[in-house]
């Protein structure tokens, strides 16, 4: 057992490295808190990934034409990677990557609430990519910087595929803001129903973000959830305006003053009922997920099997 | 050749996010994508030979249910993982001798989309093939399974090499290899790796033919609902 002083000590040296931005590796010593905020934040933010995958999952057989139908499988596939990539990362603090996704499927554990709302036109494509992954670009990019080298050098990665994302998914708004009557139609009704849940995809408000500070003394979080949605909100409109698209908040405008916009008052209830399970999709899509794996046991434990025979039948031949 | 990868390609991209493994969900993604591509660049060239101005998507999107020459295999449901397995490994062993026969094409462009085809082709191979002998020598339940997916999917084989006129003078030229040849090389690879996965072939060997003159499953109007969807439901736009 450590003494209360060696830990006191273990900590003090812990926190210095954070302070002089040395990155913390899965064989130093960390906090217990430290790895459990870690496991939290990188677990959900791959069931993110994976989960994500399922809305625009559900336009990959109804896309318009073949160019279009290659670039989202490929994009709804960088999505598994990620979440690939994110799972290994948590692997690294001692979390088995089965019990994680059971929690998942259990419902302790939670993803981003953007994708419990459904995708019901072909425009829903062009909102996502443009907001979706433009809003998680602002959340990630800082987290390249963050003190836990496996989960930044994930991000280096991931942030390079997301902001390719971004401008596909942007490139086809644009599109059809620029095409016929229903199809511009088609691509104000994706903004309209997508623009406050990406708002929400920052996390609450800073006031009511409890875990923040210590995650920012851990330089596992960087900016604060206001400070993102501002950015995000500043970046945004102006790309709304330009293709002629009109952003669904009578409260929005530009402040000269601070060089930012105002905009209007998120629905907060909206945003935690979903989060508790009571968006338009939270079932579906935890379902999905759930009967993935059920229907991939057999698959799973035959591989298995296989490879238990194959590896006697060599040590039979050895001996 | 586009229709088979067109309708196959679309077939696996139903699998995107429901795969029983996060690796094998990217695998059927990966064929998925090479079968688009391959389809995209069969039917721009079919489109500039035919010379009526038709695109790959007009040839993809816009034809009637019987204007699509795929085999019967490749509209067939996806069932579970063994099924598509199965549908895969019969359809790549044929693919593989067809397309390495077709590098040698006569028409320069149908061997060069060979030549690049054939090497996804050989990773799709060995891909179903490994798994095809994973399933029929796992356990016992992988086991029937994957044996049931065979007996389901045998009957359908045969259509992949139906042949017909444009086929019989597709030969003469030197454009395309004799079908015939390609079923030997078919066989010899489809009996030995379902040797290895201790499977049998069903004694049954009534034949479904019909697929290469237009004459589908009911499987496949569902199947194009979903594909022309958009195209349909707003013609002559931009995307
Ligand atoms: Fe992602
Ligand atoms: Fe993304």
């Amino acid at each position: 057992m450590e003494k209360a002083q060696d830990i006191l000590e273990l900590e003090r040296r812990f926190q210095e490295k954070i302070d002089n931005d040395i990155r913390i590796e899965p064989n130093d010593w960390m906090p217990d808190a430290y790895r459990k905020t870690l496991i939290r934040q990188i677990s959900q933010h791959a069931h993110s990934e994976i989960v994500g995958m399922l809305p625009e999952g559900n336009w990959i057989t109804r896309a318009p034409n073949l160019r279009r139908k290659a670039v989202l499988l490929a994009k709804v596939q960088d999505e598994a990677g990620h979440g690939l990539y994110l799972y290994s990362a948590c692997e690294t603090l001692g979390a088995d990557r089965e019990e994680t996704i059971d929690d998942l499927h259990s419902g302790k554990a939670k993803y981003s609430s953007i994708f419990n709302y459904p995708t019901l036109s072909w425009a829903d494509m062009g909102a996502i990519g443009w907001l979706v992954d433009g809003a998680a670009i602002m959340n990630q990019v800082p987290l390249c910087r963050c003190s836990y080298g496996p989960y930044a050098r994930a991000m280096v990665r991931v942030c390079k595929e997301e902001s390719f994302h971004q401008r596909q998914g942007f490139e086809i708004i644009s599109k059809l803001a620029q095409g016929s009557p229903e199809q511009k139609e088609m691509a104000q009704d994706a903004l309209n129903r997508f623009w406050w849940p990406s708002l929400m995809m920052f996390g609450p408000s800073d006031d009511d973000s409890p875990n923040s500070a210590q995650s920012m003394k851990w330089k596992i979080k960087r900016n604060s959830n206001d400070e993102l949605r501002q950015l995000f909100v500043d970046v945004t409109v102006p790309q709304a305006e330009m293709i002629g698209l009109k952003i669904p908040d009578n409260d929005l405008k530009w402040n000269e003053a601070t060089q930012h916009y105002e905009f209007g008052e998120i629905d907060w209830t909206e945003f935690w009922e979903v989060v508790k399970g009571n968006g338009p999709c939270n079932y579906e899509r935890v379902e999905t997920r759930r009967k993935a794996k059920e229907n991939g046991e057999w698959v799973r434990a035959a591989a298995v099997a296989y490879a238990e025979k194959k590896k006697n039948k060599e040590l039979a031949v050895e001996a | 050749m586009a229709d088979d990868s067109l309708i196959l390609g679309h077939r696996l991209s139903e699998w995107c996010g429901h795969g029983p493994i996060l690796e094998e969900d990217i695998a059927l993604t990966n064929i998925s994508l090479d079968l688009i591509g391959q389809a995209t660049n069969l039917f721009q060239y079919a489109g500039k030979i035919e010379g009526k101005g038709r695109d790959e998507d007009q040839l993809a999107f816009l034809r009637y249910e019987k204007e699509y020459k795929n085999s019967l295999l490749v509209e067939q449901p996806n069932g579970d993982f063994g099924m598509t397995i199965m549908r895969q490994f019969l359809f790549d062993a044929y693919r593989l001798p067809l397309f390495e026969a077709l590098t040698k094409s006569s028409d320069a462009q149908i061997a060069a989309i060979a030549e690049k085809s054939l090497k996804e082709t050989k990773y799709h191979y060995r891909h179903s093939a490994e798994w095809v002998i994973r399933l029929g020598d796992g356990t016992e339940e992988s086991h029937q399974r994957i044996q049931k997916s065979l007996d389901l999917l045998w009957r359908y084989s045969s259509d992949l090499f139906t042949s017909d006129d444009i086929q019989t003078e597709a030969e003469q030229n030197g454009i395309s290899p004799s079908i015939e040849e390609i079923k030997g090389l078919w066989s010899k690879n489809v009996y030995s790796v379902l040797e290895q996965a201790t499977l049998v072939i069903p004694d049954n060997k009534w034949e479904q033919n019909g697929g290469r003159a237009g004459k589908h499953s009911e499987h496949l109007g569902y199947l194009l609902a979903e594909l022309q969807y958009m195209q349909r439901a707003y013609p002559n736009m931009e995307w």
